[in-house]
């Protein structure tokens, strides 16, 4: 059994790196120095390692439910603390932990050299341990803690070269927007005290909602609450506008928190509170945000120029796929998904880097080439993208398959407009990945950082910033490594993990069977007999939203259809950007107003800066509280002042400084004294 | 002669002596006036010791030391008076002879220096 204190561990050792870092390393050692680097994998390592055996411990006897530890008792209400070690958790400590691990190895090579390296390494010890808390809690209020840690982390390594006022901008519009959303779900967390403080407990809640306890519109208030924090944390629509902007951190930042990890936070809460999502009525507009994002933020990164704003955009685009998933009750496919989409993305992302690496920018139009001088980046990348786009047999081919197949299976309304919804994004996606590789790795060299400040310097733009230096070459292998490993997991993971065959010791559905088994032992606290054979869940004792969550059946139409559209998006992409016979440019031209729409990014930075900040929030809003403040609450002050002032100068008159005055007054105050002595005493 | 006459006499000087420090502009009359009202009161505090027997001896008993004390109190509060008054004196007539060198004059309308 793997124990609680173990499961402590794997929080508490980047925990201790933080400190260490933090305030040993950086004092006595400095601010530049490897050690930090060092501490920083270590303590990930072993977080890592007692992760996989948590998840070994999970699999062979199945989820372990801590007893919860007390930690504040307020008027005889119990605040406590514990670790939920289920399915969902120790498959997220492995993936947090994994590609943190592998991601602090790169940076090792990626921010060498940078003056703050202690500093960076610090946070992303914090950054690792905040989020294996938060799939680790227990409590809805420990949860919310670890949440905001996750959110303070990624503000602090957003803006980590904050001198640049772009990357302080965007720390601060990742942080206020996700802020934005946390705003719901501490309401959901209240309506959720008020309605049984014990349900806070999340195995209590459990109960309560497989007990039918809470009603249905209850649980779509607090469900829509809390669904308010996914969308900010995972950039739903609405809130999406941050992530693209954030990516003003260093790569290996974006690469871990803003496509593997701290995203996926509002993917993973949605996932732990499934049945009480499943309990409510917002199941159907959970599809309608996560498609719609999916095409939505698609349709922008098929313009960018900024090779981390595709993927950033392509972020977006999956972790909407995985919220429809959810949605559409396909619990085990959006996850698996999750799973698939944190190796491979995080890959990307570091193969970007190792671009920058070479070229000295992001900007693709200043690429091209790189295929000759740097293949294995080049080929990490190509394996990463063909996963994402949904290619057989990459690891994306398989999870993407899955959540279409449930959307086609759930048919009705709901599932056909997920269907179309999540079929564009994935034409969408082929479409811009590979117009992101035609335009990276192929073609004609074009410059790179020193062409793009020259160009800068000839238009009279603004320099851009964060130009490195040009040569091209492969980075070192303390950078391709994990381009390697990550992109072997991608081109394995799918099939390996979640097969849709029996392939020998692995099951058919291994990953959709474990995942869904959590269900089991949380409602009935057994384990083994209970558990669903392959994921399909006709088993009556399961509650609903596990028959839900079950995998699909593979649907062969649907994998054809969307193969196809993928293929014609990578075509689309090749004629474009390698052949030429279809002008992008042309194109452009053609639709001009969509274009604009697009490379505009539909006009939400306007919208949320411009209008409602500027003219709405500070033209009316903060205007009448200026007045407010200066007309009433100032003015209260200087009125009471001035009464003060207006009575001390009368008063002061009486003191004309003739001592025969005071002597007078003083004599008539005696003799009235006694005067008054006479009259009324006795 | 009983304690009311001898009172009535240091009433008349307390009067006059008052008088005279409300209406008399010259700092010199004025610390007159005010030794006036002190050997006013110093009477007064002699009358009331010299008229007020020891509670024993109007019963005719023992004269306790501690009844001896209480009728002599008057007499060290007359004593007590006049070294503070003398003290006073000299203290007032330095500061008349510094406010006459600063301002040169000794009328107390003259000097409001503490006014507000």
């Amino acid at each position: 059994m793997f124990s609680e204190s173990l499961a402590w561990l794997i929080i508490a050792l980047p925990v201790a790196a933080f400190l260490l870092n933090g305030t040993v390393v950086r004092a006595f050692i400095g601010t530049d120095t490897r050690v930090a680097g060092w501490v920083t994998i270590s303590a990930v390592a072993g977080s890592f390692i007692l992760s996989l055996f948590a998840l070994a411990s999970v699999a062979s006897k199945g989820a372990a439910v801590h007893d919860p530890h007390n930690w504040l008792t307020v008027q005889g209400f119990d605040l406590t603390f514990g670790i939920l070690l289920d399915q969902l958790t120790s498959i997220m400590f492995v993936v947090v932990s994994g590609v943190s691990l592998v991601v602090q190895f790169y940076s090792q090579q990626y921010m060498h050299g940078d003056k703050s390296y202690t500093r960076y390494y610090s946070y992303m010890a914090l950054f690792t341990a905040s989020m294996l808390g938060l799939v680790s809690a227990r409590n809805v209020v420990q949860l919310f803690v670890f949440w905001e840690l996750v959110g303070v982390s990624s503000y602090l390594l957003i803006g980590f070269w904050m001198e640049r006022p772009s990357a302080a901008a965007a720390a601060k519009k990742a942080f206020l927007m996700t802020r934005f959303g946390d705003f719901g779900f501490l309401l959901g967390i209240l309506y959720l005290y008020f309605v049984n403080p014990s349900y806070l407990d999340i195995p209590t809640l459990y109960e309560a909602v497989g007990a039918g306890a809470i009603a249905a519109g209850v649980a779509t208030w607090i469900s829509l609450g809390l669904f308010m924090g996914a969308i900010g944390k995972s950039a739903q629509f609405p809130l999406h506008s941050w992530l693209p902007d954030a990516m003003e951190g260093p790569t290996s930042v974006s690469a871990l928190i803003h496509s593997a990890t701290m995203v996926t936070a509002g993917v993973f809460l949605v996932a732990r509170f499934f049945p009480l999502f499943h309990a409510s009525n917002m199941m159907d507009l959970v599809v309608l945000i996560g498609g719609v994002t999916a095409v939505f933020a698609a349709s922008m990164g098929l313009v960018a120029n900024d090779i981390k704003r595709v993927l950033a955009y392509s972020t977006i685009s999956q972790l909407g796929y995985m919220v429809m998933a959810l949605g559409l009750g396909a619990y085990a496919p959006a996850l698996f998904h999750l799973f698939t989409h944190a190796f491979f993305k995080a890959g990307l992302f570091l193969g970007s880097g190792s671009v920058h690496h070479a070229s000295g920018t992001f900007n693709m139009k200043y690429m091209g080439g790189l295929r000759k001088n740097m293949p294995w980046t080049y080929w990490t990348m190509v394996i990463g993208s063909l996963s994402l786009a949904g290619i057989f047999p990459f690891s994306g081919f398989w999870s993407k398959d899955e959540l279409l197949a449930s959307a086609f299976e759930r048919g009705s309304t709901i599932g056909w407009v997920a269907l179309i919804l999540g079929l564009t994004a994935a034409l969408m996606t082929a479409f811009y990945m590979f117009r992101a590789i035609f335009l990276t790795f192929h073609g004609e060299y074009k410059g790179g950082a020193e062409a793009e400040a020259e160009d800068a310097k000839k238009n009279n733009l603004p320099m851009p910033v964060g130009l490195g230096h040009t040569h091209r070459q492969e980075s070192p292998w303390v950078m391709v490594a994990p381009l390697v490993v990550l992109a072997s997991l991608a081109i394995v993971i799918g099939f390996l993990v979640n097969p849709l065959f029996d392939l020998g010791p692995i099951k058919k559905h291994s990953f959709a069977t474990f995942v869904t088994e959590r269900n089991v032992n949380v409602f009935t606290g057994g384990h083994g007999e209970e558990a669903v054979d392959d994921g399909h869940a006709e088993t009556s004792h399961l509650p609903d939203a596990v028959e839900a969550g079950a995998a699909p059946e593979f649907s062969l139409p649907t994998a054809v259809i969307s193969t196809v559209l993928a293929v014609g998006g990578i075509l689309l992409a090749y004629s474009m950007y390698i052949t030429g016979s279809v002008s992008p440019a042309a194109m452009g031209r053609r639709l001009p107003t969509v274009h604009k729409l697009l490379f505009r990014k539909y006009y939400f930075d306007e919208l949320y800066e411009d209008r409602l900040v500027i003219r709405v929030f500070y033209a009316r809003v903060v205007r009448f509280f200026a007045w407010f403040d200066v007309s009433w609450i100032d003015n209260v002050n200087v009125q009471l002042s001035k009464l003060t002032a207006n009575v001390g100068r009368g008063l002061a008159n009486v003191q004309s400084g003739q001592t025969q005055t005071y002597a007078a007054i003083m004599a008539i105050g005696v003799v009235a004294a006694l005067l008054a002595l006479l009259v009324w005493g006795n | 002669m009983t304690l009311e006459h001898v009172l009535l006499v240091s009433g008349i000087i307390f009067a006059i002596g008052l008088y005279g420090v409300l209406s008399r502009r010259n700092t010199i009359s004025l610390l007159m006036s005010l030794e006036l009202m002190f050997n006013a009161v110093v009477i007064a505090a002699v009358a009331f010791s010299r008229f007020t027997p020891p509670a024993g001896l109007a019963d005719g008993g023992i004269v306790t030391a501690n009844e001896v004390r209480a009728a002599l109190t008057g007499h060290v509060l007359a004593v007590f008076i006049i070294a503070v008054a003398a003290a006073e004196s000299a203290l007032a007539l330095a500061l008349i002879f510094a406010l006459y060198r600063t301002k040169e004059t000794v009328e107390i309308t003259d000097v409001a220096e503490m006014r507000r």
